[in-house]
């Protein structure tokens, strides 16, 4: 149990090298306050680590608990293809409290989405990308979000940037 | 703790049946459900935090277990209309039984009863077509089992099983 099936590949979206001695991955979704608390914190372990650490984001999208959250997960796709996935990101989690469609709408156009790839987005074209996300999830274990894996195995110590640096650290010393 | 583990059902066993409430008019009993699989997941109560997220999480996975033709039911000793707010606040989208009277008496015959508390362990059973545990798990009290144990053990039913014929 807990670990990360199927491990980080070319389809996942990543921040920093590849080949980093640390990946750290996470499950989240754009609508949960908790992964709206923990994106702050991750973006410091980001800046302390550097090139030492590849950042990995995965959909969690729990939709009947967070209405707009799978809509959102399908914009930050949408915006992956034309390569804005991580500007998307930033920008759900910083307006997590506006993530209706016309809201999403204002992002994508923000981050450089046509009308085209808008409408692609809004009438679902890339829900089974997500649920792909979702599915890896529950076969990795995740019971919440988020749910942190650091180098394919569950991370299930504090959130905060000090300790995960820590934690990170010391297995990148390994 | 030795003693309680000891009784829990075997895999192998024919699961108890039962018939319990999933709204104050209407009962749903295992023997029913025979001839697909079905997911029993005690839990200790409603809105509780993890039961939360842990009947949060299965709500948002009903098309993969209807993949596997499987249903999935939860059980605590809350009574019916309590199941019925938490339901319609979670929008839970799968029954939620009440072993309500006499109290916790079908998550005593799994032998997932937890009698300081007075309410049932988190626990899942997979119960094959024909009303045999194939699998089982008692999680922490405190920690979410997830699904990842659930959709293994569905993997392993027989292909017949679980199949529309």
């Amino acid at each position: 149990m807990s670990h990360l099936k199927p491990p980080v590949g070319e389809e996942d979206h990543v921040q920093g090298p590849r080949d980093a001695r640390v990946v750290l991955l996470e499950y989240g979704d754009f609508e949960c306050p908790y992964c709206g608390e923990a994106y702050p914190e991750l973006k410091a372990v980001q800046q302390a680590m550097g090139d030492k650490l590849c950042f990995v984001f995965r959909h969690f999208p729990l939709s009947q608990a967070h209405p707009h959250a799978e809509r959102a997960a399908e914009f930050a796709e949408a915006a992956a293809t034309i390569g804005r996935f991580w500007e998307m990101h930033d920008l759900l989690f910083e307006n997590q409290q506006a993530l209706d469609d016309r809201s999403l709408t204002l992002y994508a156009d923000k981050v450089g989405m046509d009308g085209t790839l808008i409408e692609a987005a809004l009438s679902g074209e890339f829900a089974a990308r997500v649920q792909r996300d979702f599915r890896s999830g529950v076969r990795s274990g995740v019971n919440g979000t988020p749910s942190l894996f650091v180098n394919g195995e569950r991370y299930e110590g504090e959130r905060d940037a000090d300790t995960l640096v820590r934690a990170l650290m010391s297995i990148g010393r390994r | 703790m030795t003693n309680e583990s000891s009784s829990i059902i075997s895999v192998g066993r024919a699961a108890p049946d039962f018939s319990l409430h999933s709204t104050p008019d209407q009962t749903v009993s295992l023997s029913q459900l025979r001839g697909r699989p079905v997911v029993l997941v005690f839990y200790p109560a409603d809105w509780s935090p993890v039961c939360g997220d842990q009947v949060a999480l299965y709500n948002e996975m009903l098309a993969e277990f209807q993949s596997y033709n499987a249903q999935i039911v939860g059980i605590s000793v809350d009574g019916a209309w309590c199941h019925a707010a938490f339901a319609g606040d979670r929008k839970l989208r799968f029954p939620l039984l009440s072993d309500f009277e006499p109290k916790g008496d079908v998550a005593r015959r799994y032998g997932v009863y937890r009698e300081e508390e007075g309410v049932c362990d988190r626990a899942l059973f997979v119960i094959d077509a024909e009303g045999i545990v194939r699998w089982r798990y008692v999680s922490p009290i405190g920690i979410n089992p997830g699904a990842d144990g659930i959709l293994d053990a569905l993997d392993k039913l027989p292909h017949d099983q679980g199949q529309n014929s």
